[in-house]
């Protein structure tokens, strides 16, 4: 993927780095070399800049974007194209859409398309790769920039081809005379010798998604063959002469105190270093193994403070200390609401913590020569590592390069650089290039999960089945998707803090998690419509169309129902049927699933779930499906099994023999449908279709046993629970 | 103390002076310099790290270097053979069979075993044979589809 990695060839690279990031475009030109180079100013565009204060949420400091030296393209003498993006590659696939993108506006061939990813020297200033971002957010920065580099081709074709631009046409990475087809130069021809910095000052127009050839189709991934073949490089797989290996020494829990240490033992090892700051301790060794046992010889006593909560009390501990909420939304008035209902529902859904457990843990590999520091990292924000790195190591942030090889999974846990920082330090410490790559154990530890929250909801229907009111509040999940889009004439939606980490609530990190709120506040809002369709004595899908107005919603329902085959019913009707519905990242999503319960070992098994979505413009349309399957399976996990363990600060699990993730045997068959939309903008892709996940499960155990599960995960004993509270174990 | 252990490693003999009772899987990355077998648990859970060992897929991370004394030893790096890819590796890439590609070469080389001791498995047998393998991307429906189209493209060769 990118060009600038160190391997067992070629270790040099990154030693001749010139002046930082955002030094100056003659500094980049320099680095780049000659060739046709596109700015973009995105200062014009308000819609770019709204989700850009979105993705900025997940980051401490909120910051907007530059306003000048932003999107980069290069068009070099070869005629091949090189663009330049600060979003990484994780799996989710900007590494062939960017390409499809740059491709079909410049009427190149995609397989002359390059892309470099992640590299803070080399790359626009991004806010990080999240919020399914990349195609709606970056995407038209790069579709502009493209189309403006073709208008500038086109110019300088006619130029030399000596007609009017309006006979030139672009085709194929040439400007061609539409009158006479021989006669056409290439782009390389046109930009050779010359450097040629061009920026843009109108916003060009972008083609129609009807106009698409190269965008728009199925194409197979780009890093495919690197993938299969083992050649794909993350982070811990570079090497640099002289490079240690860092293990690091970690508390036993959350908040414990370094009391004494005795690193004698672990120094009396053979080629160890040990460096200890306080209470980093880092034992370093040239084999990551000796290190490791090495750090196993180091005596330390830490001082924990007393667990007062755990993963049973969490819960009545986040009611106890929620602060007064903020209103989202509201309408109407809730009491006369509640007057017009014959039926009320109080309910409160609970949801666990949740680990992202990338299979790459954290990795960062530091060199720092000359007073520069090179950082490769496993990261979903480069631009945020090289800002974290420059504070804890004390240099200029200029003097800092944060390099993103391939990431092997990030979900939202790579938003933070712990081990970066870690990388760096020691770097700086020994004098030699350090990696760090932290154990499974150390990735539970350290990771900030998705946040343990309570949904409380009160709502009503009356006689007709019509809600009537709904009184809605989020704690700690934040209310990302808290908003409900029914036709509820009297309502309110209030939240209590975000997801992200504040003093005195959560025991240990928390943070943004694949749709981060929005899986919390799906599964509580749908599961509440659910047991009020229930009530009513309507059909679910029916319940919800009756209260829909919103015609991308109600088109992703039909969608979903129809593919389906579903055929109307009052819930529960022992068949095993859920749906659900909501909105993410500017995308609908609509679910069914059906389930089979064991209502002796309160197991369940998903057997098959069809999924709806409208998002827009499609520019990807596998890599949109994969994104798709990808949510379905890893929601799974959160609806049945994942929960971290934990007692105070002390984390419980530490690997996969009591965190399950989902697994091959689990899989439903499953059905994916993208609704064409080609009216509407691009939309995310990455995170909507996980949201849905634990309300259709729930809502399908509902529907096969009449017992209502109100916190994730749906586990076994409580799947019983539920049952045996139901009193209705039906075979 | 270090011993010297020879063993085939990508079809070439090796011999390496070394602490026997090192980690397979940390000799393979870093004295090898074979980076594609990944570390992911460490504990035999996730199957990152899966070798063949005599045409057998075995994690790398509860190996000592000593237990492949003698032994053949296939990495995903020696998968191809004189520049072709593997019909496994085929089918990951035309299935896209795979999304961070972290998983990808203990996925393929748990289902080359598989596929050597039963070259044309049912569905369920290749979800039991992959059953240890994790993905967290979710990339598993596109995983047992390359493997049934390999077994079918290989037809029962290896």
């Amino acid at each position: 993927m990118n060009p600038n990695l160190p391997s067992a060839l070629d270790f040099e690279h990154g030693a001749d780095v010139v002046t930082p990031a955002a030094a100056s475009r003659r500094d980049f030109l320099k680095r780049v070399g000659g060739g046709l180079v596109i700015f973009v100013a995105l200062r014009d565009w308000a819609a770019a800049q709204e989700v850009v204060q979105e993705a900025a949420r997940p980051m401490t400091v909120q910051r907007s974007l530059p306003t000048d030296f932003n999107a980069f393209l290069r068009i070099g003498e070869d005629g091949r194209v090189t663009c330049f993006t600060g979003k990484i590659e994780m799996g989710q696939g900007p590494i062939t859409s960017l390409p499809q993108m740059v491709a079909e506006e410049l009427e190149v061939p995609l397989e002359s398309v390059d892309i470099v990813m992640g590299d803070t020297d080399l790359c626009p200033f991004d806010m990080g790769t999240w919020g399914s971002l990349t195609t709606r957010g970056f995407g038209p920065a790069m579709r502009t920039a493209a189309a403006e580099a073709k208008a500038v081709l086109l110019q300088l074709g006619s130029e030399s081809l000596k007609i009017p631009v309006s006979q030139a046409v672009a085709q194929d990475g040439f400007v061609v005379d539409r009158l006479n087809g021989g006669h056409r130069i290439s782009y390389g021809q046109l930009t050779k010798g010359r450097t040629i910095e061009r920026h843009l000052s109108v916003k060009p127009a972008l083609k129609d998604a009807a106009q698409f050839k190269i965008a728009g189709k199925p194409v197979l991934r780009r890093d495919a063959r690197d993938k299969v073949t083992g050649k794909a490089q993350y982070t811990a797989d570079l090497r640099l002469p002289g490079m240690l290996y860092a293990k690091i020494l970690r508390p036993p829990a959350h908040g414990a105190r370094l009391k004494e240490v005795d690193t004698a033992p672990a120094k009396a090892v053979a080629g160890v270093q040990v460096y200890q700051d306080g209470d980093f301790v880092a034992v370093l060794h040239e084999m990551p193994d000796a290190a490791e046992q090495a750090l196993g010889k180091v005596i330390a006593e830490f001082d924990a403070p007393p667990a007062t909560v755990d993963d049973t009390t969490i819960f009545d501990h986040l009611m106890r200390v929620a602060t007064a909420p903020k209103i989202a939304a509201q309408g109407g008035d809730l009491a006369q609401g509640k007057s017009q209902a014959v039926r009320s529902f109080d309910s409160s859904y609970l949801n666990s913590y949740v680990a992202h457990s990338p299979i790459e843990t954290h990795a960062a590999l530091a060199k720092i020569e000359g007073g520069r520091a090179t950082v490769w990292a496993s990261t979903q924000n480069p631009f945020g590592a090289r800002e974290e790195i420059a504070k804890a190591i004390g240099f200029p942030i200029e003097n800092v390069r944060v390099i993103t090889p391939f990431v092997g999974g990030g979900f939202g846990g790579k938003a933070f650089n712990l081990q970066a920082v870690e990388a760096a330090r020691l770097a700086k410490a020994t004098g030699r290039p350090v990696q760090v790559m932290w154990s499974r154990e150390e990735e539970f530890f350290n990771d900030t999960f998705r946040p343990a929250a309570v949904v409380k909801i009160s709502s009503g229907i009356d006689a007709a089945g019509r809600m009537t009111f709904w009184d809605y509040e989020v704690l700690y999940a934040g209310d990302r998707g808290a908003a409900h889009f029914y036709t509820i004439p009297n309502h309110r939606t209030a939240a209590v803090g975000n997801f992200n980490s504040s003093a005195g609530v959560h025991p240990f990190g928390v943070g943004a998690w694949r749709a981060p709120g929005n899986n919390t506040n799906t599964f509580a809002r749908e599961s509440q419509i659910d047991m009020m369709a229930a009530a009513a004595r309507i059909d679910p899908v029916e319940f919800r169309l009756k209260h829909l107005t919103d015609p991308r919603m109600i088109r992703v329902v039909k969608a979903a129902a129809e593919l389906f085959a579903w055929t109307p019913a009052v819930s529960p009707s022992r068949r095993g049927y859920g749906v659900a519905c909501g909105n993410d990242a500017g995308s609908y999503v609509a679910t069914i699933a059906e389930v089979a319960v064991d209502t002796e070992k309160g197991t369940v098994h998903v057997k098959r779930v069809v999924c709806a979505q409208e998002m827009g413009v499609v520019i990807n349309p596998e890599g949109a499906k994969m994104q798709m399957e990808g949510c379905i399976t890893m929601g799974l996990g959160y609806a049945l099994t994942e929960e971290v363990h934990f007692k105070g600060g002390a984390v419980l699990d530490t690997n996969y023999d009591t965190y399950a993730l989902p697994r091959f045997s689990w899989l439903p068959k499953i059905e994916t449908v993208i609704l064409e939309a080609n009216d509407i903008p691009p939309q995310g892709g990455g995170e909507p279709a996980i949201i849905v996940m634990g309300a259709v499960v729930a809502n399908a155990i509902y529907d096969a046993t009449g017992a209502r599960l109100f916190q994730l995960p749906m586990t076994p004993d409580r799947v019983r629970a539920a049952l045996k509270a139901t009193g209705s174990a039906v075979a | 103390m270090p011993e010297t252990i020879s063993f085939t490693l990508n079809h070439k003999p090796v011999r390496l002076t070394v602490d026997p009772d090192r980690t397979l899987l940390w000799v393979l990355r870093t004295d090898l310099g074979l980076t594609g077998t990944k570390y992911g648990c460490g504990e035999s859970h996730c199957g990152s790290c899966t070798v063949l060992v005599d045409q057998r897929a075995m994690r790398s991370c509860s190996l000592t270097v000593k237990d492949v004394r003698d032994k053949d030893v296939v990495t995903i790096e020696g998968l191809a053979s004189d520049g072709h890819l593997h019909p496994l590796q085929e089918a990951f890439m035309a299935h896209d069979a795979l999304q961070c590609g972290f998983c990808t070469p203990g996925m393929i080389l748990t289902a080359f075993s598989l596929l050597r001791s039963n070259p044309q498995p049912t569905r369920d047998q290749i979800i039991r044979g992959m059953e240890d393998n994790f993905c967290r991307c979710g990339a598993h429906t596109r995983i047992i589809d390359a493997i049934q189209a390999a077994a079918a493209s290989m037809k029962g060769v290896r």
